[in-house]
């Protein structure tokens, strides 16, 4: 599904990912593991398209197309999402009409028939179920005024009603209690099937706890310096990082 | 003197000795303004003599007067003697057909979604009876006769200076004075037509009244005088101009709006300006300088404006309300866009004269490519004023980084008792959340429009509905290619 080689990405001129290599098969959940600083979000950023990220060297293959080329819009309708890390305050913009928005130009795209409000209103209630989210919330403007576990419920959400094929969550434990990750945990896992792929950044182990992942990555200063399966996680939480990137 | 002005002179003479004639050959005035101007207009419309002494006195008063230099506008000078000053509507003038109407023009009426009949009336199309777009006798009539039957007085000026000579001589003038303002003054000298309203008392107006249903407006041309009369315990809602771009040959524009509420009466006053903006530098648009003031005359009377200002390559403009009556309430939401190379500078008076009087300003400016965006408000409160109250909120928001935005807020508060707050705040549609719509699968277009309607729903949800619905539309449509 996705084939990551060789990626080099800087950002305002200074070299972030160093020669990134990465496979993803369809139903894979890998795991991106590492210190701050070791170019977490950057990956998650340059797979969605965000500006200022600026591939210098190497390829990125999606579903056979060059990623690379794909405007950020194109790529979510060919169905890649992120779930921010910091999900984005947009003032007066009512949370149900964006996410009806997004679900029309994504079908749009495909040239599937537009969703009516009744469609609509349906498939939200059944998604919102899934991560224990208040229906309110989809009346309010997108993320504003929301709590941070609000916002990260939402994201959650959103990736419930698009159904995206691969997934990338950014970080997407960091300020959630207990409760909140299980219930996070449960939206995302609810979604795993064999034809979705996703990438999990993150910096603790515990989320693995939740969402088991078929391979474990840790990223050092641009590059994967190891890769294995869930244990390695549990050895990170164990030693550390400062053993990898010593040898990386 | 030219020979042009020579022609008007011996016409506008012959016509004088003879009374008010109506029936005169030429339809249009050739350019040039003086006093024999002055008599040919008010002897065209066939005007009662207080009225031409009204103007001359209005014109002899602004000769001595200059243009503001205040205003945050480039601004090239004006020649007030190139401007023809009278021009009936006449037929066989515009495009024959939509064949002839420039394509440009057409495809943002078909972005808009207007029908195409009423594409032809507002491109000027001249073999078609503007009554077909509204189907339309028939709508028209049914509106007069709801109207009659409440007794509401709703008709082009020009026919209530005929028909209710009384209620336009006790009430024209009285809310801007004619030495107002240098464009006020040139208005009251020439103004060509424009809205009558009389709500009677206790009547509350059967439906929303809009020009676009007086079937004469689209000619009103460019001196335009509004008035609007609130009786005791009335309700009026009055809607101006349209979404569309309309087609106009004129580059100046300087109306007037006088609006009078009694005690207890409500007037909404609801805008949408959308005049040809001119082109990438700004040439060929037009400038349009407004005079909107409204007098709450009486106890617990209330004005509430809303204006979406989209056209014009010059906006000078401030709907202002003059509290007057106790308990009062002033409202002004305004959404000014400076796109291409626009220029706006606009916002309100708020005149707190009466007790307990309150007043609300939201202000939405928003420029996009080299447009200059200025609110300039002013909130005073005067000794009498007790416990008067204003809030006003302002904010701007920057497409790209060669636009402007400038803010202007004056306050005068002579009692102690008052209540002033003003907010203020500038932001660039941030990458962020650009980015946040475009990974949902929202093209860039699509997510400015989201963004940018957001930030002005507050002043939208003010907007009758469908009035809201098509200013949204609009404003989508006039960011197109301003970003990117």
């Amino acid at each position: 599904m996705l084939e990551i080689k060789d990626l080099h990405v800087s950002v305002d001129g200074k070299e972030i990912l160093k020669g990134l290599n990465l496979s993803v098969d369809a139903g894979q959940v890998h795991a991106i593991m590492g210190p701050n600083g070791a170019g977490k979000s950057t990956l998650s950023y340059v797979l969605s398209g965000r500006e200022g990220y600026h591939v210098t060297d190497g390829s990125v293959t999606y579903k056979g197309r060059d990623l690379l080329a794909m405007e950020t819009d194109e790529r979510a309708c060919e169905g890649i999402f992120l779930a921010f890390q910091y999900p984005v305050e947009i003032p007066g913009v009512n949370s149900s009409y964006f996410l009806k928005a997004a679900v029309n130009a994504r079908r749009r795209y495909r040239g599937e028939p537009e969703m009516n409000a009744m469609e609509f209103m349906k498939l939200t209630k059944e998604k919102m179920q899934v991560v224990e989210m208040k229906q309110e919330l989809l009346a309010r403007s997108v993320n504003e005024g929301f709590s941070g576990g609000e916002k990260k419920r939402n994201e959650i959400f959103q990736m419930a009603v698009l159904e995206p094929e691969l997934t990338i969550l950014d970080e997407t434990d960091s300020g959630l209690d207990i409760d909140a990750l299980r219930i996070v945990a449960g939206g995302v896992n609810a979604l795993r099937n064999e034809q979705r792929s996703m990438i999990v950044v993150t910096h603790y182990q515990r989320l693995l706890d939740y969402i088991r992942p078929d391979h474990v990555h840790v990223l050092a200063d641009g590059i994967i310096v190891k890769s294995g399966d869930e244990k390695l996680a549990l050895e990170l939480e164990e030693k550390g990082y400062s053993w990898l990137e010593k040898s990386a | 003197m030219s020979a042009d002005n020579q022609e008007v002179r011996e016409l506008a003479q012959k016509e004088y000795e003879h009374g008010f004639v109506t029936d005169i050959q030429a339809d249009t005035l050739p350019p040039g303004l003086d006093e024999d101007v002055i008599r040919a207009i008010s002897a065209k419309k066939n005007e009662p003599q207080w009225m031409l002494e009204w103007r001359l006195d209005a014109y002899e008063k602004w000769l001595k007067m200059t243009p503001p230099q205040w205003p945050h506008l480039r601004i090239q000078p004006i020649d007030y003697q190139a401007i023809s000053y009278y021009s009936a509507p006449r037929q066989g003038d515009g495009p024959k057909s939509l064949d002839e109407v420039d394509p440009k023009l057409l495809e943002t009426y078909n972005k808009l979604g207007i029908p195409l009949e009423e594409q032809k009336m507002l491109a000027g199309v001249t073999d078609m009876a503007v009554d077909a777009v509204f189907d339309s006798v028939s709508v028209k009539t049914t509106f007069t006769r709801q109207l009659e039957e409440a007794g509401v007085i709703f008709c082009s000026i020009s026919e209530a200076m005929h028909k209710h000579p009384a209620l336009v001589q006790q009430y024209l003038g009285t809310v801007v004075p004619k030495t107002d303002n240098y464009y006020a003054a040139l208005n009251c000298a020439v103004f060509t037509d424009g809205s009558f309203v009389y709500i009677p008392k206790g009547t509350r107006c059967p439906m929303e009244l809009s020009t676009y249903f007086r079937i004469n407006a689209q000619n009103t041309g460019q001196f335009e005088r509004t008035l609007i009369i609130a009786d005791e315990g009335s309700h009026v809602s009055y809607l101006e101009g349209c979404t569309a771009p309309i087609r106009d040959e004129n580059q100046l524009h300087a109306a007037v709006v006088e609006l009078v509420a009694m005690e207890n009466a409500e007037i909404k006053y609801s805008t949408v300006q959308n005049w040809y903006p001119g082109d990438e530098t700004g040439k060929g648009g037009i400038y349009n300088f407004v005079t909107k003031r409204a007098e709450c005359r009486g106890d617990h009377s209330r004005v509430s404006w809303t204006q979406v200002e989209t056209g014009s390559s010059i906006t000078w403009k401030y709907p202002s309300c003059v509290l007057k009556g106790d308990n009062s309430v002033g409202e002004f939401y305004s959404v000014a866009l400076s796109s291409l190379a626009q220029q706006a500078d606009t916002g309100t008076k708020m005149i707190h004269l009466g007790r307990n009087t309150s007043s609300t300003i939201v202000s939405k400016g928003i420029s996009a490519m080299k447009g200059q965006n200025a609110y300039r408000g002013l909130v005073q409160v005067n000794k009498n004023a007790e416990n008067a109250r204003n809030y006003t909120q302002c904010d701007s928001l920057l497409l790209g980084d060669t636009c402007g935005a400038h803010t202007f807020p004056y306050m005068e508060v002579k009692n102690p008792t008052a209540r002033v707050e003003h907010e203020a705040t500038t932001s660039r549609i941030g990458e962020d959340q650009l980015f946040y719509c475009r990974q949902r699968g929202i093209s860039e277009e699509d997510a400015v429009s989201m963004i940018v309607n957001g930030f002005c729903k507050e002043v939208f949800r003010e907007l009758p509905m469908e009035f809201a619905v098509e200013a949204q539309k609009l404003l989508s449509v006039s960011l197109e290619g301003a970003v990117g």
